[in-house]
């Protein structure tokens, strides 16, 4: 493997971690609230064909991400109606909304365009363009540098660089500011959250609105950014993915990031090799596939470093009277 | 519950949680430009209108009483296994095993050996997801979801590198031999005397479907283990109180629940496709999920769930076949069903509570 393999390598691996961070980050912002959210896949979903549809029609990207970000806020609002208004089940609530976007995305996508769930091929201003950082010409013939900043860093869409942003603004909102205590403090422990006049309600409705915004811009990557269009099932587990490294990275920022680029550097992997011959024995590519999920269950299980969820996790707050 | 008579609860709710889901897919059925009633005209017809129809509601209904039963022992234990789809993969591959691993004189014989393994292979597959939850309180939510797509990843391998026969392209296994092929609803119910359309899916294992049904009601209201699976599930604490092992009852419950799922094979590996192809669990284990909470976990409720998202399977296969609407129309009004029965409950159990109390 050369150093150019690399970087191709690396370079996926980043393009391929953007959905998923931005996903990761979304779920996180649920769930330290104290809501569950296996529904991050639905979201994604129904975003990814909403900003397609929309891009494709108008021909803009922007509108496409709107419509993205519209979409996904509408199934967040589902999500938080059902969890924290009518105390139902996050999880079952999360189940029917990730088939609520499997089934729609295909029924309203068939009769829009009737490419059977498929939206028009997105080309120019209907896609993210790729963004050449200032220097990035003029340094690619330097040795080792130039490549890494050229090929690596810089060309990416305006996306990957918001998922890379979004890492130290969680990590800002969630550790330093009022709002994120709060946040933390109504996944811990909302009874005491209540106790000191804060809305619990207020809160977790803010922590869901941000996933369904965080997820938006992931599913809006999918369709305007990775791919030319949205693909029926796009996602793929591509949200459960997402899950499994936000337990991963035990509901923290930072270790979201590198969950996040690990799981997508597997999944570079997988689609670059077929099978990998380490001499002595033949990992199958299905192994690499199934390997964050593999590692999320050894994680689960506290074998190396206990994964702890937020404790209010799952539970709807029923205020005293 | 607050004055709400027990029917209302058993009843009532369901039916209007059913009831809204189906008026909002009928809207999205408006929204699509299509006709709702002719729609649910052709479903009918096409379902249960004669007996070819039914053949396949009663095909599809097999699969979701083993994946509703799976989901609704786990619910009796307060766990939430959403790993039918894997537990099922797993099961099939049970199935796969022993109908090619020897060569059967005669089908009674295969079934009960593919019975026996699809358990066992299901029940093995809950078996490490419902340790981790009982030992290290992993959640098996979780869990499960992982186990899903580990046992997808597996069985792709095995179909791919080991089980698919030389200078086959198709990852899928051999044909199983001719004596190993269940026999079906003709052929059973002629043998009564009741003519029933040739060339359906359904089969035996519908059979076995009832039977699993009724030995669940028996485990669940009849016996000491059941009794102590509802009590854990209404109350860890009272439970643990009371001298039950949570990690005896969290085994057992997921034993089971996986059991039930791996059993859902044998109708369609056995008794349908006759080989072990990637993917034959088609979103049945997640079905199970809407089929548990329609049917309240109990057994007839399942049962009449189970036939209605059979319903709804043909009936949205013969929409395709006629109309412009896609089937992925069944997916939509299946993500409704969960919602307002699952999730949305006290939507509608709410205002029926405050009616009770007016009168």
């Amino acid at each position: 493997m050369d150093f150019a393999t690399i970087i191709q390598i690396l370079d996926s691996t980043v393009r391929l971690a953007t959905p998923l961070l931005l996903a990761c980050l979304a779920g996180l912002f649920s769930e330290r609230s104290g809501i569950f959210d296996i529904g991050l896949e639905g979201k994604m979903l129904i975003a990814a064909f909403a900003s397609g549809a929309a891009a494709a029609v108008s021909g803009s990207v922007w509108i496409g991400l709107l419509a993205g970000i519209g979409a996904s806020l509408v199934f967040a609002a589902i999500h938080g109606l059902a969890s924290i208004t009518f105390r139902g089940n996050q999880l079952i609530s999360g189940v029917a909304i990730n088939f609520l976007a499997s089934g729609l995305t295909v029924l309203l996508g068939q009769k829009w365009f009737g490419l059977g769930g498929r939206t028009p091929s997105l080309e120019g201003a209907a896609r993210f363009e790729p963004i050449t950082l200032p220097f990035a010409r003029a340094l690619a013939d330097l040795p080792a540098i130039g490549p890494v900043y050229y090929e690596l860093i810089s060309g990416h869409s305006i996306l990957v660089y918001v998922a890379a942003v979004a890492v130290p603004v969680s990590a800002w909102l969630l550790y330093r500011t009022r709002f994120g205590l709060r946040l933390r403090a109504v996944g811990e422990n909302p009874a005491a959250v209540d106790t000191a006049g804060i809305s619990v309600t207020g809160i977790r409705y803010a922590a869901v609105a941000i996933t369904g915004l965080l997820c938006g811009l992931a599913g809006a990557y999918l369709a305007c950014g990775l791919s030319a269009g949205f693909g029926r099932e796009m996602t793929a587990g591509k949200g459960f993915i997402a899950l499994a490294a936000l337990i991963f990275a035990k509901w923290r920022p930072w270790h979201a990031l590198l969950a996040c680029l690990l799981f997508g550097l597997l999944e570079a992997i997988s689609i670059r090799y077929q099978n990998i011959d380490l001499g002595f024995v033949l990992i199958p590519v299905q192994f690499t596939q199934a390997l964050p999920y593999l590692l999320t269950v050894v994680i689960l299980a506290g074998f190396v470093g206990k994964a702890i969820p937020p404790r209010a996790g799952g539970d709807p707050y029923v205020k005293e009277r | 519950m607050g004055g709400m008579p027990k029917w209302a609860d058993a009843l009532l709710v369901p039916l209007l949680s059913l009831i809204i889901a189906f008026v909002i897919s009928g809207l999205v059925i408006l929204l699509i430009g299509e006709d709702p009633v002719e729609a649910l005209w052709i479903m009918v017809t096409g379902a249960l209108g004669s007996t070819y129809g039914w053949g396949y509601t009663l095909y599809y209904a097999t699969n979701f009483i083993f994946t509703g039963l799976a989901v609704a022992v786990a619910f009796h234990a307060g766990l939430f296994n959403i790993g039918g789809e894997g537990q099922a993969t797993m099961g099939g591959l049970g199935v796969a095993l022993a109908c090619l691993a020897l060569p059967w004189p005669h089908w009674s014989l295969a079934l009960l050996a593919s019975t026996l393994l699809s358990a066992v292979f299901g029940a093995a597959w809950a078996a490490l997801p419902a340790w981790l939850q009982a030992k290290r309180g992993s959640h098996i939510v979780i869990t499960t979801i992982m186990f899903n797509f580990i046992a997808a990843a597996v069985l792709n391998y095995l179909l791919v590198n080991v089980m698919r026969p030389r200078g086959s392209m198709d990852p899928a296994t051999a044909r199983f031999p001719a004596e190993t092929n269940l026999p079906d609803l003709h052929a059973i119910l002629g043998a009564v005397g009741i003519p029933f359309a040739k060339g359906t899916p359904a089969n035996i294992s519908l059979i076995l479907a009832l039977l699993a049904c009724g030995l669940v009601w028996v485990t669940i209201w009849r016996t000491r283990l059941g009794y102590e699976i509802r009590a854990f599930g209404k109350s860890e604490k009272a439970a643990v109180y009371a001298g039950i092992r949570p990690i005896r009852i969290t085994m057992y419950a997921m034993l089971i629940s996986g059991a039930l799922a791996g059993l859902m094979a044998v109708n369609t590996v056995q008794g349908e496709t006759n080989r072990l192809l990637l993917n034959s669990v088609e979103g049945a284990g997640f079905i199970g999920i809407a089929v548990a909470l329609m049917g309240r976990s109990h057994p007839v409720g399942v049962i009449f769930a189970a036939i209605l998202f059979g319903f709804l399977y043909q009936g949205g296969a013969e929409l395709a076949l006629w109309t412009r609407i896609p089937k992925e129309l069944i997916i939509v009004i299946q993500a409704l069903v969960i919602l307002f029965t699952g999730a949305l409950d006290e939507m509608v159990r709410a205002p029926l509570r405050r009616l009770w109390r007016m009168r």
